[in-house]
């Protein structure tokens, strides 16, 4: 192989890598990326979530109900509106009712959401940003500040 | 007084840091050896001064003076001596004292070790550590005082973030500040041979040790985050490709292609350009990653703070190095002289391939970890990338890397032979392939990616002693001859064998885990018994306990096998009094390399039953075994003869040593 070659092949490994890479990343980002959701949200565009949301919001009080297969059923609401959620797993340790939550998962034909993890916040004056955004956009916010409590 | 004395110590640390910036850079760039010679003095009181002020700030969190604002909110008299101890970094302020006593301990040590290198080196590396450390002891003093004080002293402090409460926060952080911060040195190597101009082999052999120090410390560091995430989340997973694990992922590759390009640059004198980027890229990430944990933009157990000032300050820190240093480089990178060219098929080569897969796979994480940030400023959309994104293009990417890597140690510098390569790997390959159809054959409907994941896995294992092997002269060498020759062999060849067999170990562990693990959620009464892989777990009961700070529920769960007794495991639920925060203990029998992990749910209202989580994880321990044989191959390169001895005689100085001896 002469100089030139050489390092044409090198360039040509380096550019095939990163088109590689760069075929991947957009295949991956155009079906792998969740977007965060309101109920409000959900329902003022019915169809658009097709695939995997985070739902998110506050956990209705009064609205968890342990189903007798382990399973978990409770409701996140906003200012207007409210899904079911199921969820066969273990809460998180702060999950509470009243307080902001997370759910990932897929809405189903029925109208409930699947949840296959539920986030709650880390400590206990803390939600999750996500939450304490959106409730902020819509004027419902309760509670003190996120974070600035101690 | 004494916290005063601790405040005191850190605006002098700023003050002599600058000092540590100033002097040995003119000294270096005026040629005036009195002030290149205070370099070295500067850095020893610069960590004087801030291991006295840490100090300080240890003393208030162990003797409980809450009339440190900081240890109010982070302490708390009952908590046990060594969460008092560790809490000094469990929280925004303490953490950042502990980053600026790293980075100053390596300025420190560079001064010390650094007796070989030539004197304006010296002082411009010791000259840019002391910039950093000046940006960080000032964001420190300006926006993130730990010596704030409060009056009225409160009787009793607010405590410490349960979840921190463990062991892991007095191992986990200061492992990975000494993997983060250990690039510095080498950013700060990189920079200055920018300034200089100069840049040779020896510089790679120099930055070499450091690399080698900080990669092993980052290395522990992540597996001993990843465990401790395990056991203490209560989740079961070990990784969950949160943007916080990425922030510390991504220095680690740029630091492990940094690491093997420099070899290239020692060995060949080539990629020296790409070398110095890469030193550039790995501190920066570093810096990333503390901008991303430190700043609040991301929700997580490591955010503690968000004030939004400490951001914006964070963030100018960030591209004040980053910006910097690529302007620098973009401006005197094509003063570096070219090195040598070498054909694709060769160790160079394969070195290469490592890189380019390496950065690839480090921009495929930074996308995935920056994007959801990018969207939301400038979209106002929220959205978040998981694990699903990182499965479609890490692994797709490292799959290729691992294949190769027993081939690289094989192949010849300059010019190596792909086709002899393979020869000598060929029975290497039969033990892995065997391992993955034996693999398929004792797991009957184990998934055909599995069996492929296990042959990878014992590819990498036993392909990495192929060059060990080899040296050896096994079989054919009697025995004695090829312990003679093994004794003889470079320890980084032993330090390349372990690491990469290292990385076989992890993929074995995670593609066991992925696809023979067993999950039960069920509802348990006290007396029921359930089937977990063959197991039979009985739960016999709960019962209260008082500890330190928290009471807690202790449930008793009985592991049998055909009838007899083999464990027993009490997971529990906590409560922790201070901040009446509730927290979940997981119950784990390590078995072999596989653990019985248990969770507790909540109670069942109106029974006396409580939701439980028993997993079955095969293997899983292989995956936090794999980074200490890692380490271990780590430790072997950082002794080897080369690198111990330090700087080589310069090769013209040393003809003259010759040619004056005859």
């Amino acid at each position: 192989m002469t100089r030139k070659q050489k390092r044409f092949t090198v360039i040509f490994g380096a550019l095939a890598m990163l088109g590689v890479a760069v075929a991947l990343v957009l295949t991956a980002l155009s079906d792998q990326v969740t977007f965060f959701r309101t109920p409000s949200e959900v329902h003022a565009a019915p169809g658009q979530d097709t695939g995997r949301i985070r739902l998110g919001g506050l956990v209705e009080k009064g609205s968890v109900k342990h189903a007798d297969n382990s399973g978990v059923e409770f409701t996140i609401e906003d200012t207007t509106d409210r899904i079911v959620v199921r969820y066969a797993g273990i809460l998180p340790d702060l999950f509470r009712e009243g307080q902001g939550v997370v759910a990932e998962g897929e809405l189903q034909s029925d109208g409930t959401f699947l949840a296959d993890t539920v986030l709650a916040k880390h400590d206990e004056n803390y939600m999750p940003k996500e939450v304490a955004d959106k409730l902020k956009e819509q004027g419902y916010w309760q509670g003190k500040e996120a974070n600035a409590a101690q | 007084m004494i916290v005063e004395l601790g405040h005191y110590a850190l605006v002098l640390a700023l003050a002599l840091s600058v000092l540590q910036t100033v002097v040995p850079f003119v000294g270096a760039r005026t040629g005036d050896t009195r002030q290149m010679a205070m370099a070295p003095n500067l850095a020893f009181a610069v960590f004087a001064a801030i291991a006295l002020s840490f100090g300080v700030l240890t003393w208030g969190y162990v003797a409980s003076d809450f009339s440190i604002l900081n240890v109010w909110e982070n302490s708390n008299s009952q908590q046990p001596l060594l969460f008092k101890f560790t809490g000094v970094w469990g929280n925004h302020e303490g953490s950042m004292m502990l980053w600026i006593l790293i980075l100053s301990l390596f300025g420190a040590l560079v001064a010390f070790f650094g007796s070989n290198l030539p004197p304006s080196l010296r002082a411009m590396v010791i000259s840019v550590q002391g910039l950093i450390a000046t940006a960080f002891t000032g964001f420190i003093l300006f926006t993130s005082n730990p010596f704030t004080r409060l009056s009225p002293a409160p009787l009793e402090g607010q405590d410490l973030n349960p979840i921190l409460q463990d062991v892991g926060l007095a191992i986990h952080p200061p492992l990975l500040y000494l993997g983060y911060v250990g690039f510095s040195v080498c950013f700060a190597f990189a920079i200055a041979a920018l300034v200089e101009g100069r840049i040779d082999a020896a510089w790679a052999r120099w930055v070499r040790p450091w690399t080698l120090t900080a990669w092993i410390f980052l290395t522990a560091g992540i597996a001993m985050g990843s465990y401790w995430a395990y056991y203490e989340l209560g989740w079961g997973g070990w990784w969950f490709w949160d943007p916080v694990e990425n922030a510390s992922f991504m220095p680690w590759l740029a630091g492990t292609a940094l690491l093997h390009s420099a070899l290239v640059m020692e060995k060949r004198e080539a990629l020296k350009v790409w070398t110095i980027l890469l030193a550039i890229l790995a501190f920066s990430l570093s810096l990333l990653g503390t901008f991303l944990v430190r700043s609040g933009v991301l929700t997580s157990v490591h955010a503690f703070a968000s004030d939004p000032t400490r951001g914006v300050v964070i963030l100018a820190i960030l591209v004040f190095f980053i910006g910097g240093a690529l302007i620098l480089f973009a401006l005197r990178s094509s003063t570096l002289s070219n090195g040598g060219l070498f054909h694709p098929i060769s160790r160079e080569g394969a070195l290469l391939l490592n890189n380019l897969i390496l950065t690839t796979a480090a921009a495929t994480v930074f996308v995935g970890t920056l994007y959801p940030l990018a969207i939301e400023a400038l979209t106002g959309e929220k959205i978040s990338v998981g694990a699903p994104y990182f499965d479609a293009t890490f692994a797709p990417l490292m799959i290729p890397l691992l294949l190769a890597v027993p081939f690289g140690p094989l192949l010849a510098w300059k010019r190596g032979d792909l086709f002899g390569a393979a020869q000598r790997l060929y029975v290497f390959a039969g033990i892995a392939i065997l391992a993955g159809l034996v693999t398929l054959y004792l797991a009957t409907g184990a998934p055909v990616l599995a069996a492929i994941g296990v042959t990878i896995g014992f590819w990498l294992i036993v392909g990495a002693f192929a060059e060990v092997w080899q040296k050896s002269g096994l079989p054919k060498a009697g025995v004695r001859t090829a312990m003679a020759r093994l004794s003889g062999l470079p320890r980084s060849v032993w330090g390349t064998a372990f690491a990469h067999a290292g990385l076989g170990v992890i993929t074995l562990g995670i593609v066991s885990v992925s696809a023979f693990q067993e999950e039960h959620v069920l509802r348990m009464a006290p007396g029921d018994t359930t089937d977990l892989s063959g197991f039979s777990v009985l739960f016999e009961g709960m019962e209260p306990r008082q500890g330190p700070n928290y009471t807690e529920n202790v449930a008793t769960f009985q592991v049998s096998r055909d009838g007899k007794q083999i464990a027993t495991i009490n997971p529990a639920k906590r409560i922790y009094t201070a901040r009446r925060m509730p927290t979940t203990e997981a119950g784990i029998h390590t078995r072999g390399f596989s653990q019985i992990y248990i969770a507790l749910g909540d109670p069942v209202e109106g029974s006396n039953q409580i939701v439980v989580r028993l997993w079955w994880k095969p293997d899983v321990t292989l995956i936090w075994f794999g980074p200490i044989l890692m380490v271990i191959g780590g430790l072997f390169s950082l002794s080897d003869r080369r690198l111990r001895i330090g700087a080589p005689v310069p090769s013209a100085r040393r003809r003259q040593v010759l040619a004056a001896a005859e």
